[in-house]
């Protein structure tokens, strides 16, 4: 039960785009189409699983133990632009296919502040490993249902006949704005 | 460039939220009251100012291939700082800005000014496009935190304005989306769009 909660919490209640405002970046710029959006949350989705173990780890049996966990910020950007990397040269040799679907969007995530906000809310929320696992994959998942959404909608706004002073950015935060409100009737679900 | 337009850049022409759309995460994010803005605007034009200072001396020292994760390590070394000052002198901004404040890191502006203008600029220059890059994102902030804060507490920098009707409580009817996450967007969507239209109308003349 707890861990459901959880899991509608991060999904629906406060997605990470539409209620915490963290990934805001990659809306607005890889979804232009379905396809796409779907690759970044794939993407997302992998990276922030395996980020939030590593920091988790690390923080637990390196920092604290030594007191020094206002390194946090540095180790923690550290910790995933190198694991980005790796990532992206494993995937490269084990999974070929993977690579390719995956591939462009890898160096990306790295500024994504997604996958640094969520392996920080973990500690914040002082939850244990199975928790923060749990957390992540459905952050992530909450990310990529905002990502497709949009992509779907914008899909189709490229056909609406749109204000000169609206076109582009301004329309695609309006959407977002009332995409927010849709998601805001989810709350006190948890 | 003259130092001036180097300065005045970051205020309209290359506004970092309004033209450029960076580091919008933060600027949703925290922008529920002006006063968050401004703060969350400050603490960033400092991060701004002194990473683009220390790049640009050391710009020579590191190689090009490791460019990237050296800048991360100096970013973020600076918001550790600007972490640790404001927790310990201004513990309630640092409550309501939370979590955005290690995202500095993460901020696009911070790292696109040090790659695009520190890294291949003087020492002098970088100052100079740090303190108007920072102060450009502290207006765009401070702006939109009014905006939300009039329209949806029909407050300024916390003091009542008072012209909004009251209701049987004496509670003043206002839009209270605007200080909710819809409301970010929504308000920025139409500043970005009002400054489109600007910008339409003078390229007309």
């Amino acid at each position: 039960m707890e861990y459901f909660a959880i899991i509608i919490a991060a999904i629906f209640v406060n997605n990470i785009v539409l209620a915490q405002f963290l990934g805001i970046c990659p809306l607005l710029g890889v979804s232009g189409k379905i396809s796409t959006a779907g690759g970044m949350a794939g993407a997302v989705l992998f990276v922030m699983t395996i980020a939030t173990i590593v920091t988790y780890l690390i923080y637990n049996f390196i920092l604290v133990p030594f007191g020094i966990s206002y390194l946090q910020t540095i180790t923690y950007i550290l910790v995933i632009s190198a694991l980005v990397q790796m990532v992206e040269l494993i995937l490269k040799k084990v999974s070929p296919p993977l690579y390719q679907a995956l591939g462009i969007f890898l160096p990306l995530i790295t500024t994504n502040c997604a996958i640094l906000g969520v392996a920080i809310l973990t500690v914040q929320k002082d939850f244990n490993l199975l928790q923060g696992v749990v957390f992540s994959v459905a952050t992530a998942i909450g990310f990529g249902l905002a990502l497709i959404i949009f992509a779907g909608i914008r899909e189709h706004l490229d056909l609406m006949g749109v204000p000169k002073a609206m076109r582009g950015a301004p329309i695609a935060l309006l959407v977002a704005g009332i995409l927010a409100l849709a998601f805001m009737g989810f709350a006190g679900l948890v | 460039m003259s130092n001036l337009t180097n300065f005045t850049k970051g205020f309209i022409k290359e506004n970092p939220v309004f033209i450029m759309l960076l580091g919008l995460c933060p600027t949703l994010g925290v922008s529920t009251s002006a006063f968050n803005g401004l703060g969350m605007g400050l603490a960033t034009a400092f991060v701004l100012i002194m990473s683009n200072l220390v790049i640009s001396l050391i710009k020579n020292l590191i190689p090009a291939k490791v460019r990237i994760p050296s800048f991360i390590v100096v970013i973020a070394s600076f918001v550790t700082i600007v972490q640790l000052v404001l927790e310990g002198f201004v513990p309630a901004l640092y409550e309501s800005l939370g979590l955005f404040i290690p995202l500095i890191v993460v901020n696009c502006v911070v790292l696109g000014r040090a790659e695009a203008f520190a890294s291949k600029n003087t020492v002098f220059s970088s100052i100079i496009d740090g303190t108007g890059m920072g102060l450009g994102f502290t207006f765009a902030l401070t702006l939109l935190g009014s905006v939300r804060e009039i329209l949806g507490s029909g407050n300024i920098f916390g003091m009542n304005l008072g012209f909004y009707p009251l209701d049987a409580d004496g509670n003043p009817v206002v839009m209270l989306v605007f200080v909710l996450a819809p409301g970010a967007f929504i308000a920025l969507a139409y500043l970005v769009a009002l400054n489109a239209m600007l910008k339409q109308r003078m390229s007309k003349k």
